[in-house]
């Protein structure tokens, strides 16, 4: 079908984009050469780990995730199968029930609505429904999100709804670095985890530490990352948004408002600690992400303070940036913006802030 | 009654069952030295799951143990009929629409592709190879008769009427789009010739099909059914099993036309499955009667699928079509199909094997054909595509405010809020939108 239109846009999306403060001399990795890795360490370190799902092996993935695997370790560890999302998701499910470590491609998150059931009712319930006797330690992973131009079928953000569920473990990696850790992380966890990628960060390089390329080199499921400190206003967002995120810091900072912005990483379990304590300090939040707003992300972390102390530290409503309530359009500049980008969350974050904001932006001048 | 009924019926299972005991022991002491017959027993066994006779062999049912199911053909590569009882004797007229639509399909698609590359339009898929089975089988349908398409089967629309320019607007997703702009190209749909829109999700359009089907067969004096369209990749996919269960166990007057075409994107159909293709799962899988055609022979797809039209509504039942022909094309406009198989073997179907050859040579045969004027067509069919091009590009997009519709049959409250605020928005600032592409 539509599968593979999206390789066009990963390819094309070969923007150096970097918000690294670092010497240009860092070593740089791209999003799809971090998840190769990933997948090579853990394939070496533990044979029972495998990769499944359509074209991943002789074609190397439909995004070249893959690459450069199935002639490494064989048809036995890198295994292309039919097109039945509900069939493989089931098969990788069972196979891990049974002792091993399958992580289960989807071409995009938009095919695994075919097999939600073995992800949710299966893979994220059986340890509670055995009481403990049958773990599932899996992985499922894939592009999730809008990528460019593929219209509603295949644009949609699956974070808010893996992370809906107990039983699952839901990551949403943003940079290079978050996508190598994340995934050998996900893949040594006894339980399942959901990584949901993004297509068009795949071709983005980002510098990375040296620590980074290390063998056990692991991000912890459930802890947040501060992408760019600040005290004037909190920034939330995942995967993405994050670059916008960081974008529109760069923008405040110029009107003299220093945003603090955290990368989520990981949606289930959520890091609210990490974002109570920013907003202690900051005590202004926007929360940004690419999905829609209804029971979104931004609407869970604004349920968690209002039940928290931390609520009584903000000076100004939270403000949700989200994707626009609509089914993805086809047309480009809907679809641009359709999503929140930088300019909207400008905006968000000068009406959050207020007076404290004209102050600020009249200071700078 | 029924308990009645249910019992006269067990006591027949039971009195069966006492002759089939007979028949062992006679067999075991008649047969004694030599073991176990392994004769079919005469009596059938009863069970509610399988009528069936019994046999006291053990054996494993192997799958080189069946014959495949035969391929249809009328016409050789040559274009020669071999038997001529098989002529479906259709005039000049008629094979001439055939030979031109698949011409004219084919050009079209020569072009858009390229238009594609040069980023004209943001994708494309193209139909080389499998004319013959679009134009074969839209050609023995009625105009009442829906279809369920799945991407590749854009000669069924041309077959049926639909334009280049309506072909080409939707690429463009321009203010005459009858999809109004909201889907990627290729997503074809018209309520006027009896085709629903194509939707990205794979097989989807399966199960929706034999509902479809279900739902006619309930219409009193009912004279149409459903074609449903589908790669033998996407017969992978849950959704395939359900639609055939289901068109089985229900009755529906739909034909499940499998476009085996051996390749879903770069996966053949060697790894897709390991049966008898789609048609060896009919049959016997499931109960329900097949056909399997030559897919590049557009007067066997033809015939067949007559039978096959003539069958589900005479019976209420579904049929398996099964037609078997090679994607020539690459699988869409982000592939290139030559990392995964050789351009010798593109080359052989995209020639000699090529549907278009063979009812040429049949033309040829017949003294219907004549290359002026079919190289006059190509070069008219050529131009008015190129000029469409050039038309559509130009056209505006749809109306912007149209962007609020089709989310919900009724706009609800939010929505003609917002719209009302945009139409105010916009015209207080109308300098700064550039409204003139957009259709007033």
């Amino acid at each position: 079908m539509l599968r593979s239109r999206l390789v066009q846009a990963a390819c094309s999306a070969q923007r150096a984009f970097s918000t690294s403060q670092k010497a240009l001399a860092a070593k740089q990795m791209t999003v799809r050469d971090a998840l190769n890795s990933a997948l090579d360490d853990e394939l070496a370190r533990d044979d029972r780990v495998f990769l499944i799902g359509e074209e991943v092996a002789q074609y190397d993935g439909a995004y070249k995730v893959s690459r450069g695997l199935w002639k490494k370790y064989g048809d036995k560890r890198i295994i292309d199968t039919p097109i039945t999302e509900m069939g493989f998701a089931g098969i990788a499910t069972g196979a891990a029930m049974a002792g091993l470590r399958p992580v289960c491609e989807f071409m995009t998150f938009n095919f695994a609505m075919q097999a939600i059931d073995h992800i949710i009712n299966s893979a994220a319930k059986t340890f509670y429904m055995s009481a403990g006797a049958v773990n599932v330690p899996i992985v499922f992973r894939g592009p999730n999100g809008a990528a460019q131009g593929v219209a509603a079928q295949h644009s949609q953000c699956f974070a808010a709804w893996y992370a809906h569920c107990p039983g699952l473990k839901v990551v949403s990696p943003y940079d290079s670095e978050d996508a190598r850790g994340l995934l050998k992380a996900a893949i040594r966890d006894p339980d399942p985890v959901v990584v949901l990628e993004n297509e068009l960060m795949y071709g983005t390089a980002f510098p990375i530490g040296d620590n980074v390329t290390d063998k056990d080199f692991l991000v912890p499921i459930g802890k947040a990352k501060i992408m760019r400190p600040g005290k004037d206003i909190t920034i939330v967002a995942h995967s993405k948004a994050v670059e916008t995120s960081l974008l529109a810091a760069a923008e405040l900072a110029k009107k003299g408002i220093e945003a603090e912005v955290i990368n989520l990483r990981s949606i289930r379990p959520l890091d609210a600690a990490t974002i109570f304590a920013s907003v202690r300090k900051t005590h202004h939040l926007i929360t940004v992400e690419n999905g829609w707003p209804q029971h979104g992300v931004g609407a869970e972390i604004c349920a968690r303070i209002m039940e928290d102390q931390t609520f009584f530290e903000l000076d100004a409503p939270v403000w949700r940036c989200a994707g626009v309530d609509v089914p993805m359009p086809y047309a480009k500049t809907l679809e641009a913006h359709a999503l929140p980008r930088v300019q909207d969350l400008v905006e968000a974050a000068l009406k959050v802030l207020g007076g404290k904001a004209g102050k600020a932006v009249a200071g700078a001048k | 009654m029924s308990f009645l009924r249910k019992s006269v019926q067990l006591l027949g299972a039971v009195g069966r069952n006492q002759q089939h005991l007979k028949a062992i022991r006679g067999a075991i002491s008649a047969a004694a030295p030599r073991g176990y017959s392994s004769e079919a027993s005469t009596d059938y066994a009863n069970f509610p799951g399988a009528k069936a006779p019994f046999v006291s062999k053990l054996k494993l049912n192997m799958p080189e143990d069946y014959a495949p199911i035969p391929i249809y053909r009328v016409m050789d590569r040559d274009g020669f009929i071999a038997d001529e009882s098989q002529d479906p004797q259709l005039g000049r007229e008629v094979v001439e629409k055939m030979f031109r639509d698949m011409v004219l399909l084919n050009t079209m698609d020569k072009i858009l592709y390229e238009s594609q590359r040069q980023g004209r339009i943001s994708f494309y898929m193209t139909n080389f190879g499998e004319e013959a089975s679009h134009i074969g089988s839209a050609a023995a349908l009625e105009m009442r008769d829906l279809i369920y398409a799945q991407y590749r089967e854009a000669g069924v629309l041309v077959w049926r009427g639909f334009r280049i320019d309506q072909f080409i607007d939707q690429c463009f997703g321009n203010q005459d789009d009858l999809g109004r702009g909201k889907q990627m190209p290729v997503h074809y749909g018209s309520k006027e010739l009896n085709f629903v829109t194509i939707s990205s999700p794979l097989s989807t359009q399966m199960p929706q099909a034999v509902g479809a089907a279900y739902a006619m067969k309930l219409r009193p004096d009912n004279d149409a059914c459903v074609v449903c369209y589908f790669g033998e990749g996407a017969a992978s996919e849950g959704d395939a099993h359900a639609a055939f269960n289901f068109a089985a166990t229900l009755g529906c007057p739909v034909i499940l036309f499998c476009r085996n075409n051996g390749f879903a994107i770069s996966t053949p159909s060697h790894e897709q499955y390991k049966g008898d293709g789609i048609a060896g799962r009919g049959p016997m899988g499931y109960g329900i009667a097949t056909i399997r055609v030559d897919g590049t022979d557009v007067f066997a797809v033809y015939n067949a699928m007559k039978a096959a039209k003539e069958y589900v509504l005479k019976e209420n039942k579904p049929v398996v079509f099964e037609a078997l022909a090679y994607r020539v094309s690459h699988h869409s406009t982000s592939d290139d199909s030559t990392a995964y198989r050789s351009a010798d073997e593109i080359e052989v179907w995209n020639s000699v094997e090529h549907p278009i050859s063979k009812l040429k040579r049949y033309m040829v045969h017949k003294g219907w054909f004549n290359e002026e004027e079919e190289s006059a067509f190509v070069k008219d069919v050529r131009k008015r595509v190129l000029k469409q091009i050039a038309v559509s590009e130009k056209k505006t997009k749809p109306n912007w405010s149209e962007m609020f519709e089709g989310v919900y049959a009724e706009m609800p409250q939010h929505l003609v809020e917002q719209q009302k605020e945009l139409q105010q928005h916009v015209e207080a600032h109308k300098e700064f939108y550039p409204l003139k592409n957009f259709k007033q």
